[in-house]
């Protein structure tokens, strides 16, 4: 990091907006430097994420899937195609989980680099820009989600719920896409967010209704005219219909494109407002 | 002497009980929003698993009876939001007061005993936990989800419930020593919550073994008592609940007053 010394003493005090060093290096070195950091991360506290990533989501599928779904009628008009009630909740599972990981990872750490450990200050002190800081963040929860995702996807495979070889693979990118939405609009969120008070409503009013009403456990078409429009309205809704369309191939090719421009706007915007949020707030 | 006179009586148990109530009351205040949501958990989970699944399932039997889904889930839900609130209130609450704010140490250098504060921050776990769950109780009475007058004792057993887990679980994290540990809270937790005969009856588990181990555990105890209150299939088991339930209480205030004891005291 030497060579950019130069760029690094910009000074700071002067009160016209591009005072920081921003854009200094390429969005991809920018990301490529802070790999070891987010790696001694990820080994430091891998451990405390087992439980959360992996056996909870299996706990469900068992409880929910397995043994639940043995008091459900498998009928495949009335469960969106799935033949039986655990070909159905598994994909919708995989996907609210992908949103639960990523709105976790992107709240109280988030948080905790701008107000308690400081870190994003510290590496905003180095020629790294507030752009860098939100891709490689981002990076890091999306490879949290896309590895827990996998195993999962893995470890269910066995149990004969999938439909074909290929759908599988196109379902977890789906989690993967609500992963990224979720993750840039929740940075964002948790950027502007001033005490963490906000996290339990985030979690209280939208992620646990969001798992319970978007069509993971039941068809929302059980929900009645007003609310199944509501649900539909819901991004993870986009991620559920687009996972199980895939794991039980029963795809409808135009509805598939509607999902993934709404998932991918959703990102696109998220990730401009999580730079925006976050370039306010580190303001000194 | 003036200054001894100046030093006040050591209070007696309810009156300590009621300045730790009062100081958890005054800190609340001021995140009233959280606790106006922390009902709505339970109720967002009757209408999706209780409504909407349950228009996928016809009856269940339970004590011979056949009835809906949604009846069969609430009481469930009454019981474990019981159980989740005194788990999430008596470990990482009591952990975070313990390890970081030191706050038991300040009030020990107070007229207030270790027993004293086992027995306020419980109660006060309590009648937080009991306004959720008349809430809970109200709503599934609108509903038409309860079917005689014992429901009403489903209010008091859903505070057993708390009570029983609260004591318990802050026993456990007097052992604890980092965020770590709390992995392992969750891994009794979320197996409780979920295999606990809550969303679907106990005979799913077959006649063997498993079955009766699920039901000793606890928490089926609690949700089988509330059911059979709610739907008003009274039996000698709901006996049985209440006693276990007491017991597991009592044990867990013992040793929490002594575990606290050797870790403030010393």
């Amino acid at each position: 990091m030497g060579s950019d010394v130069a760029s690094d003493t910009t000074p700071a005090t002067t009160t016209s907006r591009p005072a920081r060093p921003t854009g200094s290096l390429s969005a991809w070195e920018g990301m490529a430097r802070q790999y070891d950091y987010w790696l001694t991360v990820l080994k430091r506290t891998w451990r405390g994420g087992v439980v959360s990533s992996f056996l909870t989501p299996l706990l469900y599928v068992v409880a929910m899937g397995v043994l639940l779904g043995g008091f459900i009628e498998a009928d495949p008009d009335k469960l969106e195609g799935a033949t039986s009630y655990l070909a159905f909740v598994v994909p919708g599972l995989v996907a609210s989980h992908a949103m639960t990981l990523a709105v976790s990872e992107s709240t109280y750490p988030v948080m905790g680099s701008i107000k308690w450990h400081k870190t994003f200050f510290a590496q905003l002190a180095t020629p790294l820009a507030v752009r860098d800081l939100v891709n490689a963040y981002v990076a890091f929860v999306m490879f949290r989600v896309a590895s827990a995702c996998a195993v999962f996807m893995l470890v269910i495979a066995p149990f004969g719920v999938f439909a074909t070889w290929w759908g599988p693979i196109l379902a977890w990118l789906s989690q993967v896409l609500v992963g990224f939405a979720f993750t840039t609009l929740v940075f964002a969120y948790s950027a502007w967010l001033k005490s963490e008070e906000g996290f339990g409503l985030l979690f209280r009013l939208v992620v646990i209704p969001l798992t319970l009403f978007s069509g993971a456990f039941f068809p929302i078409s059980n929900l009645g005219p007003v609310l199944e429009w509501i649900a539909r309205l819901t991004p993870l809704w986009h991620g559920v219909s687009l996972s199980r369309m895939f794991c039980v191939d029963h795809i409808d090719w135009a509805l598939v494109v509607v999902h993934v421009v709404v998932l991918v706007t959703l990102t696109v915007v998220g990730w401009f407002l999580a730079v925006r949020n976050l370039d306010r707030r580190l303001e000194v | 002497m003036a200054l001894l006179e100046g030093i006040p009586a050591p209070l007696t148990p309810a009156a300590a009980t009621r300045v730790l109530v009062l100081r958890n009351y005054v800190v609340y205040k001021g995140a009233w929003k959280l606790f106006i949501t922390g009902f709505l958990e339970p109720v967002f989970y009757l209408f999706s698993i209780g409504i909407g699944v349950g228009q996928l399932i016809d009856t269940f039997e339970f004590h011979g009876e056949a009835i809906p889904y949604a009846e069969f889930v609430a009481p469930a839900m009454l019981a474990t939001s019981a159980f989740n609130g005194a788990l999430l209130d008596s470990t990482y609450n009591v952990f975070f007061k313990m390890k970081y704010e030191k706050l038991y140490d300040q009030m020990l250098a107070t007229p207030l005993s270790t027993g004293d504060i086992a027995r306020g921050e419980i109660t006060w776990g309590l009648m937080r936990g009991s306004v959720y769950s008349a809430a809970f109780l109200v709503v599934m009475a609108l509903m038409g989800l309860t079917q005689s007058w014992w429901a009403v004792l489903a209010l008091p057993a859903a505070i057993l419930i708390a009570f029983a887990f609260s004591a318990v679980c802050m026993a456990v994290t007097t052992w604890m020593t980092s965020w770590q540990d709390f992995d392992k809270i969750t891994l009794a937790q979320m197996p409780l919550f979920l295999f606990s005969a809550t969303f679907f009856p106990v005979e799913a588990f077959g006649d063997g073994v498993l079955r009766w181990v699920v039901e000793a555990t606890p928490l089926y105890r609690g949700v089988v008592l509330c059911r059979e209150l709610t739907t008003g299939v009274i039996t000698w088991e709901s006996a049985v609940s209440v006693v276990y339930l007491v017991v597991m209480g009592v044990v867990g205030l013992l040793v929490v007053r002594r575990r606290l004891d050797k870790l403030l005291l010393t």
